[in-house]
């Protein structure tokens, strides 16, 4: 249930940046969520509809992009997801020697504005 | 019209966050956010880096729960000075919390202060309060599954405290798998095993603790 004060940044956010610009409507919002940052897109959904309703941003898009958290294998040099490193060992070479990278965003990208 | 943005959604927090260590830092006060899973033994922990210390460092105490005073009353039986937030059902104290909390403290009369927040092992992990360190409390009975399992907490702390160490002969938990988890999330992750009730491992935590604050003065 983090994701209500959360949700209510991105609306603060929003809508500085929309009054900024001068803008009447809000139609999309593109949010870049890390894998590693335990926040749901569901949820945040949720409370958008409830939080934003009545502003110029109630009817805007949310548009989640999820950056994965990528390992890197310090014996063979593979590299990808780390959801696919079972046990967080290699699953090519089996070495537990990996080091981590990114999977923390938590930010607003851009908005599209009216 | 596109907007480029690029704006951290927790800005609001994290600048909170900011002025409260700015606060802690102007008074010389180090400060700790102990975080961890409910039972796991974050009072029990800390009612026993509090009696060790009592003689050495001044502290204070703030304690964020959903509801009730039972830890904070805990705490405040050893004579110190005790803020409770009760979070009315919210599952993690966050800046805005914390802020109205450390002002009730007398500051210039303390070393250290010790937030222990609500017992949950996801959403406080998101939200800095601005201590100096953060502080994961984790424990045997958990099982060893749980960095695997929660790697947003474990990768954003700075030390961990493995408690019931006491119970590993009674209970399936691989060590080896435990700490291989916490490596990869956090490599320079500070570790300390011990049991908080019976007191095996406390001094060697509360003795590095005592460092630190020695160094925040």
């Amino acid at each position: 249930m983090h994701e209500l004060p959360i949700t209510q940044s991105l609306l603060d956010i929003t809508l500085r940046h929309a009054n900024a610009a001068g803008a009447t409507r809000v139609t999309q919002i593109r949010v870049k969520i890390g894998q590693l940052s335990s926040v749901v897109d569901d949820s945040v959904q949720f409370y958008w509809n409830i939080i934003a309703k009545d502003t110029c941003a109630q009817d805007a898009e949310l548009v989640f992009d999820r950056i994965p958290a990528v390992f890197h294998c310090a014996a063979c040099g593979h590299s990808a997801a780390l959801q696919k490193a079972e046990d967080y060992r290699c699953p090519e070479c089996g070495s537990p020697d990996l080091v981590l990278d990114g999977g923390e965003e938590l930010y607003i990208e851009s908005i599209e504005v009216e | 019209m596109n907007i480029p943005v690029v704006e951290q959604i927790l800005f609001a927090n994290n600048t909170l966050a900011e002025d409260l260590r700015r606060k802690l830092d102007a008074a010389g006060v180090f400060g700790i956010n102990v975080m961890a899973s409910p039972g796991a033994g974050k009072t029990t922990v800390i009612t026993g880096t509090v009696e060790r210390l009592l003689n050495r460092l001044k502290i204070g105490y703030v304690d964020g729960d959903i509801a009730t005073s039972i830890d904070a009353e805990r705490i405040a039986a050893l004579d110190v000075p005790v803020v409770q937030i009760n979070t009315g059902g919210n599952c993690h104290l966050d800046a805005n919390m914390l802020a109205p909390a450390v002002d009730k403290l007398p500051l210039d009369d303390i070393d250290l202060m010790i937030v222990e927040n609500v017992g949950n092992l996801i959403c406080p992990a998101n939200f800095q309060l601005g201590t100096h360190i953060n502080v994961l409390v984790a424990s045997v009975p958990e099982g060893d599954d749980k960095p695997y399992k929660y790697p947003t907490m474990y990768r954003g702390v700075d030390v961990l405290i493995l408690n019931k160490v006491d119970l590993l002969p009674y209970i399936p938990f691989d060590v080896e798998r435990f700490k291989h988890g916490v490596r990869v999330l956090s490599p320079n992750l500070k570790t300390f095993e011990v049991s908080s009730l019976h007191g095996d491992g406390m001094d060697a935590w509360v003795d590095w603790l005592a460092e630190q604050v020695a160094g925040e003065r």
